[in-house]
């Protein structure tokens, strides 16, 4: 037994060496593509609380997994950070009241991930009353790993990055899945957004807590936090916390999209590949976005559950460009109208970023756990470029940060030949969008993929 | 808000605000546009065009007026006719309009030209599908087309300078020797001998009117790799390829400068063998094809019965390209192979 644990103490010293040699700055990965940042608009600008909500609209699926059953009725009162759905299957997430007040109605909606999902509407009584569960949950060195999962599960913690992935299945691997390093994700590579900027440098202490608080779940003793050198001022504020911290690592990365894709974290922070197909816990990693970690640290130390987030309200579609704290629940519209609401007629209404975003039909749609921003774009930035044939320039191969041939494998799909598609890796294709982003001939690269991608599966599925 | 959210039981209720555009992501595209690119590859032959009006007079700019202008001309008539978007202003035209000029002799009459830019237009590229599509470099199998058929024509090469007295190219005193050069025998020079290297560099020499300038040719070149239109990998390894293959094939040493600067082998591994769709699009397929151009352009020159063969390399490979580019995938990010 305790041979072990020396056996073990060695290991981690040798592992601390090494990584103390490692190169910390200006890493990166091979392809991707150098976007206009555009992230002047709001990185300067710090955060805010946004007007308080007088309904919010609550849908019970804001996550990857099964969705939620309401636990309340119309007519219920409820108060700040009380439970109001919650699932009994593993991947999923309990949902949060956002507001205290009373139940108008559970209907349906379709959220702006395009789901069709239970909502539980709720009027505020404007009191905010907080909800008795929300205490401080003391402090790290007196949870144990399963206590800290059970408190991210029941705060409703998911991958506030837009992924919205269960945190607490991530920090649940399987027995056979070693993972040794944690690495947290303030890349934020997608133009405008600054909601992780701002939280770095406003609240790196909660960044950091919560960094502390994975690597304690998943007993690893080695945690990154990767950030692109567009933010130095992030990075510094980070350094001046782990200045006393053996563990923990800032790594800066060179400002590249998609460098926050996860497997391409990895391989900058730690030189590993993810194989195709497989997820970060293969190559013994675990990856969290830095609005998570935050809310991780706010879960433990306040209790507070997941029922507010960080969202920029940002392009050149609004008037007046922030970093709101907005309630879950909060009309889009309520949101935009606080940014000084839309200048001109707006052409498109993005959740997230220009890159991987999801434009919106309507501005009838509330803010979730995933909404790190509100793109708004002029009409004229929004209409869509003539489309001309295929040129084989080969800037999309070179885009690629998977290694993919974009032109063939759109080709195929878009003569709805999948065999051909799969052929070319359609798969493995994470739909970063570069490959459409430096495309001369302004081809649906990626959009045509996407779709092989889901004709594959669906085919798949049924077979 | 709660009459307006999209209640998808009612498929009727679903009336927006205001008509937002909606799309898949990206939200975001580069400035590039396929214009651009080729008017970038137009600036990039200027100086060569510029050099062949010094060299070669009036009459090279002729030609190259007549070859564009066909060129458009032919584009927009066979894409009227096939019913297809008319294209011209894409100036893609106009880049074969030069490239097939620049591989014609000064003194060659107007409807050489003519034809070739009609040839290279509907044969190569409209009739496989426009742009993007053509399988071979048009330009290239215009050029071999009218070798073919008007011999004379086509290596009867005219020495630089106003009087245009015809002579040999230095390939072809290479080959043929001073005497009887010219593969047809049209020309018989006696006594020409090989000009200075420097010559050779600047395009003071004789040959088709846009391939003798080197010095020129890679000015664009640069400019080129600069706006990263090509890159370096396919003509680097032409060039090198040939001028190793040509020692091993027993070209002396001295002679070697002659072969890489004296025909159309630094038009053809920047220009032509750079051409996007009938060239592998893969990194290690870009390479494979310089190599097998420049092994094929030593061979012909040493062991085949032309002086030059950059034109038939390049058109070889350019018909390999589907077959190499198949076998030259790159590997998959996270995949074991």
């Amino acid at each position: 037994m305790i041979l072990g644990l020396n056996y073990l103490r060695t290991i981690n010293k040798i592992l601390i060496e090494r990584w103390k040699g490692m190169k910390l700055e200006n890493l990166t990965f091979k392809g991707g593509v150098h976007v206009p940042h555009n992230k002047e608009m709001t990185e300067k600008k710090a955060l805010e609380y946004a007007k308080e909500p007088s309904i919010v609209y609550i849908p019970l699926h804001q996550h990857t997994g099964a969705p939620c059953e309401p636990l309340v009725k119309v007519g219920d009162n409820v108060k700040v950070g009380q439970k109001i759905g919650e699932s009994q299957a593993f991947v999923s997430a309990p949902i949060h009241s956002s507001v205290s007040g009373t139940v108008k109605n559970i209907t349906t909606i379709t959220t702006p991930t395009g789901i069709n999902a239970k909502c539980v509407v709720i009027e505020s009584d404007g009191a905010n009353q907080m909800d008795e569960g929300i205490q401080p949950k003391g402090s790290l060195d007196n949870l144990s790993s399963k206590e800290i999962i059970q408190i991210i599960k029941e705060s409703g913690i998911t991958g506030m990055g837009g992924a919205g992935f269960p945190t607490h299945v991530k920090l649940s691997p399987p027995p056979d899945k070693k993972i040794d390093t944690v690495i947290i994700n303030g890349a934020e590579c997608e133009p405008f957004l600054t909601s992780d900027h701002r939280i770095m440098l406003e609240m790196p202490e909660k960044v950091v807590f919560g960094l502390k608080a994975i690597m304690k779940a998943l007993n690893v003793e080695r945690g990154f936090i990767g950030i692109e050198n567009n933010k130095m001022d992030a990075v510094d504020a980070l350094k001046a916390v782990i200045k006393d911290e053996d563990n923990i690592n800032i790594v800066t990365l060179k400002t590249k999209y998609p460098q926050g894709d996860e497997k391409r974290l990895i391989n900058a922070v730690t030189g590993r590949m993810v194989p195709s197909g497989g997820l970060p816990m293969d190559v013994s990693c675990v990856v969290n976005n830095v609005s998570t970690a935050k809310a991780i640290a706010e879960a433990i130390l306040e209790g507070k559950p997941v029922y507010e987030r960080v969202v920029t309200v940002t392009g050149n579609g609004v008037n007046e460009p922030k970093n709101l704290i907005v309630k879950i629940g909060t009309p889009f519209q309520e949101v935009i109208d606080q940014a000084g609401g839309f200048n001109g007629a707006p052409g498109k209404v993005i959740m997230g970023g220009p890159m991987m975003g999801l434009s919106q039909f309507t501005t009838d749609v509330p803010v979730i756990k995933g909404s790190g921003g509100i793109l708004v774009l002029t009409e004229e930035e929004a209409l869509a470029e003539k489309v001309s044939p295929c040129i084989k320039c080969g800037k999309c191969l070179e885009a690629c940060p998977v290694f993919l041939q974009p032109l063939y494998i759109s080709a195929y799909a878009l003569k709805s030949n999948l065999q051909g598609a799969e052929r070319y890796g359609a798969l493995d294709c994470v739909e970063c969008g570069s490959c459409s982003f430096v495309c001369p001939a302004k081809r649906p690269l990626v959009e045509s993929i996407r779709f092989a991608k889901r004709e594959i599966l669906a085919k798949r599925k049924k077979s | 808000m709660e009459g307006k959210v999209l209640n998808t039981t009612k498929t009727d209720s679903v009336v927006p605000d205001h008509m937002l555009i909606v799309s898949s992501s990206p939200h975001l595209r580069s400035n590039e546009s396929v214009k651009k690119i080729m008017l970038d590859v137009v600036i990039a032959l200027i100086p060569a065009i510029i050099g062949a009006v010094y060299f070669f007079g009036l009459n090279a700019l002729k030609l190259i007026l007549i070859s564009v202008a066909s060129a458009i001309f032919f584009e927009a008539a066979i894409q009227k006719l096939l019913k297809k978007e008319v294209s011209i202003s894409d100036y893609s035209a106009v880049i074969t309009g030069i490239l097939l000029a620049f591989n014609l002799p000064a003194n060659a009459p107007w409807w050489i030209p003519v034809f070739g830019s009609g040839f290279a237009i509907i044969i190569v590229k409209q009739l496989f599908g426009g742009l993007g599509s053509n399988f071979m470099n048009p330009a290239l199998a215009a050029r071999a087309v009218l070798l073919a058929s008007w011999p004379n024509i086509m290596s009867n090469y005219v020495l630089p300078g106003a009087d245009a007295v015809t002579g040999a190219t230095p390939l072809a005193i290479m080959k043929f020797g001073g005497a009887d050069a010219g593969a047809s025998a049209t020309v018989a020079q006696a006594g020409a001998e090989l000009p200075a290297l420097m010559d050779m560099f600047i395009g003071n020499i004789g040959g088709a009117i846009g391939e003798t300038s080197a010095a020129l040719l890679l000015i664009g070149a640069v400019y080129l790799m600069i706006r990263k239109v090509i890159n370096w990998k396919t003509p680097v390894f032409y060039v090198a390829t040939t001028a190793i293959m040509l020692l091993v094939l027993g070209v002396e040493a001295d002679q070697l400068m002659y072969h890489i600067l004296g025909g159309g082998l630094i038009l053809g591994a920047f220009f032509m063998a750079t051409d996007y769709a009938s060239a592998p699009v893969t990194s290690l397929g870009q390479i494979i094809f310089g190599l097998g151009a420049g092994a094929l352009t030593a061979l012909i020159r040493v062991k085949g019965g032309f002086p030059e063969g950059v034109s038939y390399s390049i058109l070889l490979m350019n018909v390999a390209s589907p077959l190499i580019e198949k076998f030259t995938s790159p590997k998959i990010f996270g995949r074991a192979k």
